[in-house]
């Protein structure tokens, strides 16, 4: 299985070690983690809802097909769902490949199509009490990341 | 409605997640309906629990998979409506 939900905690590295292989000479990862701010509200908490059956074999097309694209070795993908607290990773993808360029590339497709493809929504709590579903799309004048 | 004909209603599940989940206030439920498409269908439950009108972005799957919105529902078929989900950057 290259693509996971995952109501409890991640362990990067023991993630990094199932994706990493011994033909790979470059593990390249990216780790989502929930940040305190969002355009320019303060943050404290973020809760994921996933349609399971269809996140579930979207990303797992999503990471096939990065493995068809990319000479890479192995493709690992895990999203939490559930209540984050500032300081937890949401997401994190992991590409082996002989070479890093490869890697690289495999690593950046994942999460660019797993934002924009597996059904997984996303609500604000914030440091007033109040929250609200995010959507997606809206230009906003300061960077915004997971 | 003119295509709620006499015998032409089928048992459609609709799940319910985000937003629309809580505008409804339970994930899930078995509508007894004539719409044909889940076009129609939405539309029917929008005037129903006060869903927005669809949101730009908006997808729906049958049975699991995404779908066009003109797709021909039948008795059994399962619909999700998916508001828009993901971004960050």
């Amino acid at each position: 299985m290259r693509f996971a939900l995952s109501s409890a905690p991640l362990d990067p590295a023991a993630l990094a070690r199932d994706t990493h292989r011994s033909a790979a000479g470059a593990l390249v990862t990216f780790e989502g983690w929930i940040r305190d701010h969002n355009e320019g509200r303060g943050v404290t908490a973020l809760e994921y809802e996933a349609y399971g059956p269809l996140a579930q074999a979207e990303g797992e097309r999503i990471a096939l097909a990065a493995e068809e694209r990319f000479d890479v070795e192995a493709v690992r993908c895990v999203h939490r769902v559930g209540r984050l607290v500032v300081g937890e990773i949401a997401v994190w993808v992991g590409a082996s490949a002989a070479h890093r360029e490869a890697a690289f590339g495999a690593c950046s497709y994942v999460i660019d199509e797993v934002k924009a493809r597996v059904p997984i929504w996303k609500k604000e709590h914030y440091a007033d009490g109040s929250s609200k579903w995010t959507a997606p799309g809206r230009p906003a004048p300061a960077a915004r990341g997971t | 409605m003119a295509e709620a004909a006499h015998g032409s209603a089928r048992q459609i599940k609709v799940l319910y997640f985000a937003g629309l989940r809580e505008t409804r206030g339970d994930p899930e439920e078995v509508v007894s309906t004539a719409a044909g498409t889940p076009a129609a269908l939405y539309r029917e439950l929008a005037a129903r629990h006060g869903f927005p009108a669809v949101p730009e972005g908006m997808k729906v799957a049958v049975n699991d998979e995404i779908a066009d919105w003109q797709t021909a529902l039948a008795s059994g078929d399962t619909v999700v409506f998916l508001t828009p989900f993901g971004g960050g950057r």
